[in-house]
């Protein structure tokens, strides 16, 4: 039965993914990626990470989507634009690039082995529930990622703002 | 046999908001009418009351107007996105002790997930129907609902902090154990910023800008007729209850009561959460429409560094006192 | 337990939940296709602009501040994802949990202060 949803969702998610970048309407893309982040929800769900899957949900599908959505409707492509492929000669270099990146997937994929199992069983999450082990986790061990991913954040927001406000002279 | 407990909560819960949905639309004219010394409706049936069937059976046989210019796929999408976000939100409300469709342990952020998701198919409406008016009131909605739900998950934190749980049933579990049985009291910064953002999250008065009907028309659902209009309008009713129901959760002690009323273990409840719904109605009839940059001003300058500061505040305090 | 083998059952009524609302929604305006009225023509169909035709293509350029919103949105939502568990825990990890938020907080308020001060915040002007 977890196998048969793995698949589902897995399944979903690909042909979604494709879907959405075959796509000629980039406001549908956005409407078939609402769906996608969904079925990745589920997978995590599966996974028995809920914490992960609300956040996949608000963040990724309640926050970024939003930002893609007004990106769109900013540029306003009123009809498609035709534009010549960006790399005009290099077809086949392309095609050499996509290839090495599968090779690549494929041999991580490959070599994958399981790490050594941490104090977290599955039991110990269920008992404990999974939001409160990631907290534990986050904010005892993995303090300095933490801070640093506040800092992060922080260069993100000047950055945005920087780029997308101009300075106001003379005023 | 589980699947089938399963249905028949769902068909139980389903049939009672859907009662409620439709009567809140006849209160909230009855209400607002006789603060505006009017009677409100009163011709269908005795004062009015079967006026709500009487508006669905209209709703359901009015034709269903799909512009040419609009984009169909997304026109269509459009209400179901905002009737789902706001149905399946209602999962996981426990109305009483026990009684809840789901029990999950992050009852609280799939609550926030679904409210995220409701902005979606207010913005895709104002998009697809390809008006003006439309577009204007979905950009309006999605920028504000996106600002308050900040303010509204920070002013939350508290509860968490206090009750140690996502959980909702367990939020009112702790609440009852704790000194003051309801968090309203140590938490008053956290259900003021809540509040607030409750009624900008639901699109309603004094922040109903999105559907601001004297320079928007009907906002983004300016293109949309008949039963599509009805599934927009059935989707910010059930917001409204969704939104009351959490607050009386994490502030008011869910279904608990100063004593219990035999054989109706969700009367108090629902009497908290009626209480919500009234101050809805009371606060269109009471306050004019906020300017859209005072909105933008009071959400970020105003509810999201009071949030903060209520955090600080708490985590201060708890860890002073232990 | 194995990871993997594992069903996460309590999540199967908002499935079922999911699964009921959108066959309500679709069901209501399936079913009352055969009951409403159809009578298009050309100006009804026409986006309705108090009557007048249609001018300029609604699909304007917009106010770059609703872009700016949602950026700001977008990094303060992942702070405040990072609030939820420390809200859980951090009575069980005691001062140095409080001290910890203090901080990242703070780095929250640097980047607030920035934005105040470039007037992102503001709607005017």
């Amino acid at each position: 039965m977890v196998q048969l949803l793995f698949f589902y969702f897995a399944l979903v998610v690909i042909g979604l993914g494709l879907r959405i970048v075959t796509c000629k309407n980039p406001v549908h893309s956005v409407l078939l990626m609402l769906l996608l982040f969904f079925h990745m929800a589920g997978l995590y769900l599966l996974l028995n990470a809920e914490f992960l899957a609300a956040v996949q949900v608000i963040v990724y599908a309640g926050a970024i989507l939003v930002l893609y959505l007004f990106v769109l409707f900013l540029v306003n492509l009123r009809e498609e634009i035709k534009m010549s492929p960006f790399v005009q000669k290099g077809k086949w270099a392309g095609l050499v690039a996509a290839l090495a990146l599968l090779i690549t997937f494929l041999r991580g994929v490959f070599n994958f082995t399981l790490g050594p199992h941490g104090q977290y069983t599955i039991e110990k999450v269920q008992q404990i529930t999974h939001t409160k082990a990631m907290g534990e986790a986050i904010y005892t061990t993995y303090i300095l990622p933490f801070e640093i991913a506040g800092l992060i954040l922080l260069v993100a927001v000047i950055g945005g703002l920087a780029l997308a406000k101009k300075e106001d002279k003379g005023a | 046999m589980e699947l089938l407990w399963i249905l028949i909560k769902i068909i139980i819960v389903f049939t009672v908001v859907m009662i409620h949905v439709m009567y809140a639309t006849y209160f909230e004219r009855k209400v607002i009418g006789h603060m505006q010394v009017r009677m409100g409706p009163m011709r269908v049936g005795w004062h009015g009351v079967l006026q709500p069937i009487a508006d669905g059976i209209k709703a359901f046989f009015k034709e269903d107007i799909i512009p040419t210019a609009a984009d169909k796929k997304v026109f269509y999408a459009a209400p179901l996105i905002c009737l789902i976000s706001a149905l399946s939100a209602v999962a996981v409300i426990p109305f009483f002790e026990t009684f809840a469709i789901a029990n999950i342990n992050i009852g609280l952020l799939y609550i926030f997930a679904m409210s995220s998701l409701a902005s979606y198919g207010v913005v895709l409406a104002g998009w697809s129907s390809n008006s003006k008016y439309s577009f204007l009131g979905g950009l309006r909605s999605s920028a504000q609902v996106i600002s308050y739900e900040i303010a509204m998950g920070l002013s939350l934190v508290g509860v968490m902090m206090l009750a140690g749980s996502l959980n909702l049933s367990d939020i009112v579990h702790a609440q009852m154990q704790s000194s003051y049985k309801i968090y309203l009291i140590p938490q008053i910064i956290g259900f003021f910023v809540f509040v607030v953002a409750m009624f900008a999250e639901t699109n309603r008065t004094p922040f109903d800008l999105p559907e601001a009907e004297s320079e928007l028309v009907a906002g983004y659902c300016t293109e949309y007729s008949g039963m599509r209009f009805a599934l927009f309008f059935m989707a910010e009713y059930i917001g409204m209850i969704v939104m009351s129901c959490l607050a009386v959760i994490c502030f008011l002690g869910g279904w608990s009561g100063p004593f219990e009323v035999p054989g109706i273990p969700f009367f108090w409840f629902i009497l908290k959460a009626y209480f919500f719904i009234f101050l809805y109605y009371w606060v269109r009839a009471t306050l004019p429409r906020y300017r859209y940059d005072q909105l933008m001003a009071l959400g970020w300058k105003v509810l999201i560094p009071l949030a903060l500061f209520n955090i600080l505040l708490t985590g201060t305090i708890k860890s002073l006192i232990g | 337990m194995i990871p993997g083998t594992y069903l996460p059952t309590e999540y199967l009524p908002i499935l079922i939940m999911l699964l009921f609302a959108t066959g309500f929604g679709v069901v209501t305006l399936w079913v009352g296709r055969f009951f409403r009225l159809r009578r298009p023509y050309a100006e009804k169909l026409i986006a309705y602009e108090s009557g007048n035709p249609p001018s300029a293509p609604p699909r304007f350029r917009f106010s770059i501040k609703f872009y700016l919103i949602a950026i700001l949105f977008v990094v303060f939502d992942v702070e405040a994802i990072f609030l939820y568990p420390w809200a859980l825990v951090y009575d069980k990890i005691g001062i140095f949990a409080v001290v910890e938020m203090f901080l990242f907080i703070f780095l929250l308020l640097v980047g607030y202060a920035y934005a105040w001060r470039k007037e992102a915040l503001e709607w005017e002007r």
